[in-house]
């Protein structure tokens, strides 16, 4: 079945990709200018003696062959052991870290990007249908602005307008620091805290989304089976969504895929600016500090990431639109 | 619709073309027939592009940015920057004083900025140089060579686009350390592979035209075919390319500044937000240190992506009709 | 009573440099089970017609005069009105080999959309009749579930011609069936066209700029050039005996194999046709006209009589004697 075969030759592609990036990270830090366990050491604030230097090559099996270590490496990965946190959390394992900033980004992140390939889509359908109005050419000023800002400055705007001038939403956090809730309210605490952090996502990406959907949608209106679905008799909602929207759709699918990686940046940017306790924020941390570890694993989970969600678009690309199915 | 005047070509020179007595300015070689139809067709580019709008404000914008950077040590003294030359009210709103206000340490929002817009734009402009070489050399090599050059240069550009650009340039950036150079080569590092699967395109559809393969039968040599027939006709995608991709290196420099990679010694956009957000100024609302820079940023990116849009259209004229 | 009668029909695109005459005064009238073709070449305003006749032509195209089918106003319709009539009494069968069958739908749900639309059937009812229109136009039931990339050429014209038949309709417009196929599959076409007209007694309008196809299927011929009709008839007189110098041209241009005043090559016409915001005074057709005389660039012609069914817009013609002498007696007389 061609569907098959499609399928094990993505997924094949991701294990080989996934095996380049474990190497990647693998000889960066061995390559790094320096004896590694002094830059070990140094970074967790201690000073070493040339026999505690050795000693501490030997733990961590820094002397044996390259090849050997990357097995090692990858074995360890593969079993979750992605080392220990030198300085942000010292001593605790890098996996038990993430899967604590695991969710609360995942949220964000996920939230951000439904509401914003959704209005974004739905933007772009309405300005695409109806060219030149004034919907159409406010909302494209609109996107290219947005377009052109860092996300985080939006994020940064955002703040200093809703949250310290008009003391509508807090300055950052995942909970409210005064006052702990249970139950419905504690929901709420969290959509209050939730709430900026979002609509900065959402807003910075909103304008692709809008952009692609109104061009491609505009290239689908010339098509010729789009005058024989009037001609069928259709009506004009029909048509639309029918024929020009399930065709129109398909290179979104492949850019919020692309974006991913981007809007993976903007989470670590974001979750910064307003002290949200996500991955993103933890990154920064690990950055500021120079935790190595923390930053293999932050590089290793992304990558894996976008790669993944890579993988899903091409597969629902594959749904959408049979004529990729031909290998 | 008009009739499109068709431009002649090696026709009999009229008297207005004799120059004083005896001279003839009319092209004899071929090299020189080259590049007067290469001039003529910039002429005839730039007649075009002055009636597009956008394209237009994004120019004149570029070149007020652009003077700014030039005429900085003219227009404002660089003795604003330093720290202990200060001596401004702190944290003032803008004032006639100081039009943008001052930051924590007394100095002028409006010198910082104005020095700032130098390190932003060389550092995107330095970023791109380096983008555009990895990027379009790659794309070039891999389109014409084709076959297997082609699908491991293409492999290697996908790992690279897949992985987040960001999460590649903390990588690097704290490994390799903070300097203006390195910044430059991590922004190049993680914005290379866009820029070669555009020209690899680009390469492709050049190299199947008639044209080419009419040169490869007269026995032209693959040098002769790269920098006669494919380079030239690759050209303005790779110009509207770099545009663009200037856009997202200023961009990059910003968020790699703002989250502490960016070269401490010198003071750029980004770095003036960093510094912003370091010392409390959203919660202190001293919103004029955080909008300044901001504001410019967006102004600059959008002139490129409005240039780069235009350029766009005057290349592919199907996208004029939207 | 006709079934479509079209009168004084004129067009008009708006575009950025002006409205642009497509369309310049036409009529048409096609009876029950009668074949009409419409040639000429690219830009003489053939398929703007087509488009017109229900309405599909872009926003903002000026559409003015009255186009009749079944005896109902066309122009008039109230939009419900219109998307009833759209398939049920008049279809089309566009370029198939060309993008006109969506890329992302299996091409029996395409048919069938047709059939639910217009309510003619339930669901499993409709897929039956799709797969027996599908062997009636020569294809396999089983292409039903076929996406548009995984048909030829010659098989995607045959599903639009299938899709065409779906409601049952009195009139089919062809515009440009062939065109995009190869010559032995033009020929397969052009047959089951034939076929299927005279099965169902389909009255059709078969638009083209490749006259000789048109002598296979047609019983009527009109020629258009620059917006206008400029020569009706019996499509055995219009293209053996042409009264028009154009269709003389244009029938010499694409010779029927085997007839004898063929035997010499194609000749092509000098020129190109006239842009429609900039055409010649008196007769369109007069520069590139090769038994122009003096007064063609004066009078516009219109349609003459040759017989009583076969009419000319050429002042060559013999009914249009009296039109020369009126008109030199008015010039002289000045």
């Amino acid at each position: 079945m061609k569907t098959r075969t499609y399928l094990l030759q993505k997924i094949g592609q991701v294990v080989l990709t996934m095996f380049f990036i474990l190497l990647f990270n693998f000889l960066l830090f061995r390559v790094m200018p320096g004896n590694p366990a002094v830059l070990l050491a140094r970074a967790a604030g201690a000073r070493l003696t040339k026999a505690d230097q050795l000693q501490l090559i030997r733990d961590l099996g820094l002397d044996k062959p390259l090849i050997g270590q990357f097995f090692t490496y990858i074995g360890d990965t593969l079993r979750g052991n992605l080392g220990k946190s030198t300085i942000v959390y010292p001593g605790q394992s890098v996996m038990s870290i993430f899967s604590e900033f695991l969710r609360p980004t995942l949220i964000l992140v996920g939230i951000s990007t439904i509401l914003s390939t959704i209005f974004g889509v739905l933007m772009g359908i309405h300005a695409g249908w109806r060219r030149g109005s004034r919907f159409d050419l406010s909302s494209m000023g609109f996107s290219l602005v947005l377009y052109a800002m860092p996300e985080w400055w939006l994020g940064i705007l955002l703040l200093i307008f809703f949250a310290v001038t008009l003391g509508l939403f807090p300055t950052g956090g995942l909970v409210s620091v005064t006052q702990t809730y249970t139950g419905f309210g504690h929901f709420v605490d969290l959509l209050n805290h939730l709430f900026l952090p979002c609509l900065t996502l959402t807003l910075a990406y909103l304008g692709e989304y809008y952009l692609l959907m109104r061009s491609s949608l505009l290239d689908v209106l010339g098509e010729e089976y789009i005058t024989l679905a009037r001609a069928k008799g259709l009506r004009e909602k029909l048509v639309l969504w029918r024929h020009a929207v399930r065709n129109a759709l398909l290179p979104t699918v492949t850019l919020v895929a692309l974006n991913f990686g981007y809007v993976l940046a903007g989470a670590i940017t974001v979750e910064t600016v307003y002290s949200y306790p996500g991955l993103g924020k933890l990154t920064f941390d690990a950055l500021s500090a120079k935790d190595f570890p923390l930053l293999q694993g932050m590089f290793l989970f992304f990558s894996l990431a976008v790669i993944i969600a890579n993988l899903i678009a091409d597969l629902l690309y594959a749904y959408l639109d049979p004529r990729v199915r031909e290998a | 619709m008009a009739r499109i005047p068709v431009l002649p070509t090696g026709t009999e020179p009229g008297p207005e073309f004799r120059g004083p007595v005896g001279e003839d300015r009319v092209p004899h070689t071929p090299r020189a027939i080259t590049w007067k139809r290469r001039r003529r067709a910039v002429t005839q580019f730039w007649s075009i592009y002055r009636t597009n709008g956008m394209g237009m404000v994004g120019l004149y914008v570029l070149v007020i940015f652009g003077a700014i950077a030039l005429l900085a040590p003219v227009i404002s003294s660089s003795r604003g920057l330093d720290p202990t030359l200060a001596n401004g009210p702190i944290l003032a709103g803008p004032s006639l004083k100081y039009p943008l206000g001052t930051d924590d340490l007394g100095r002028s929002v409006l010198t910082m900025t104005i020095w700032g817009s130098r390190i932003s734009l060389m550092v995107g402009l330095m970023a791109t140089v380096l983008t555009m070489i990895i990027g379009a050399s790659i794309g070039m090599i891999a389109g014409y060579r084709g076959r297997w050059v082609d699908a491991v240069l293409m492999r290697i550009t996908d790992w690279f686009l897949v992985i987040p650009w960001l999460a590649l340039a903390i990588v690097l950036a704290s490994i390799l350390g903070q300097s203006l150079f390195i910044i430059v080569v991590v922004i190049a590092v993680t914005s290379w592979p866009s820029t070669a699967r555009v020209v690899r395109a680009q390469v492709l559809s050049v190299k199947q035209r008639p044209y080419v393969e009419r040169a490869r039968a007269l026995g032209a040599s693959d040098w002769h075919l790269v920098t006669r027939h494919v380079l030239p006709n690759v050209f303005p995608v790779i110009f509207a390319n770099t545009i663009l991709v200037v856009a997202i290196a200023i961009l990059s420099e910003t968020t790699l500044s703002f989250l502490g990679l960016g070269d401490p010694l010198h003071v750029s956009w980004g770095t003036i937000l960093e510094f912003a957000y370091d010392a409390g100024a959203t919660s202190l609302g001293a919103w004029w240190w955080l909008v300044a820079p901001g504001v410019c940023i967006v102004l600059v990116v959008l002139a490129f992506t409005m240039c780069g849009y235009a350029f766009d259209e005057i290349l592919n004229p199907r996208i004029r009709e939207r | 009573m006709s079934l479509l009668s079209v009168r004084d029909l004129f067009v008009n695109y708006h575009t950025q440099g002006g409205p642009v005459p497509a369309v310049r005064g036409v009529d048409v009238e096609i009876g029950k089970g009668e074949v009409l073709g419409l040639a000429g070449e690219s830009g003489c305003g053939k398929s703007t017609i087509a488009g017109a006749l229900l309405r599909l032509l872009p926003t903002g195209t000026e559409v003015t005069g009255s186009i009749l089918l079944n005896g109902e106003d066309v122009l008039g319709m109230k939009p419900g009105r219109l998307r009833a009539v759209r398939w049920t009494e008049t279809s089309i069968v566009f370029q198939g080999a060309m993008h006109a069958l969506n890329p992302v739908q299996r091409v029996g749900e395409q048919i069938e959309e047709a059939i639910l639309i217009h309510q003619q059937a339930g669901e499993r009812e409709a897929r039956v009749r799709v797969g027996s229109l599908l062997e009636h136009v020569g294809l396999p039931e089983r292409r039903i579930r076929d996406y548009p990339h995984e048909l030829s050429g010659g098989q995607k014209q045959r599903v639009m011609i299938a899709m065409a038949l779906a409601c049952n309709p009195s009139l089919i417009i062809a515009d440009e069936p062939t065109t995009a196929l190869d010559v032995m599959v033009q020929a397969q076409v052009l047959k089951l066209l034939k076929e299927l007209q005279r099965e169902f007694g389909l009255a059709m309008l078969f638009i083209t700029h490749d006259l000789s196809v048109l002598i296979e299927v047609c019983d009527r011929l009109a020629i258009m050039y620059a917006g206008r009709i400029v020569e009706e008839g019996p499509a055995q007189s219009v293209f053996y005996e042409s009264a028009h110098p154009y269709t003389r041209a244009l029938a010499a241009a694409f010779p029927a194999i085997g007839e004898g005043r063929f035997r010499r090559a194609p000749s092509g016409l000098p020129g190109d046709p006239p842009y429609p915001q900039d055409l010649p005074d008196g007769c369109t057709f007069h520069p590139r006209c090769p038994v122009a005389f003096e007064a063609c660039p004066h009078i516009d012609p219109r349609l003459f009589d040759v017989t009583p069914a076969w009419r000319a817009a050429c002042l060559l013609v013999d009914s249009a004697k009296s039109e020369l002498e009126g008109a030199r007696t008015r010039g002289s007389g000045r």
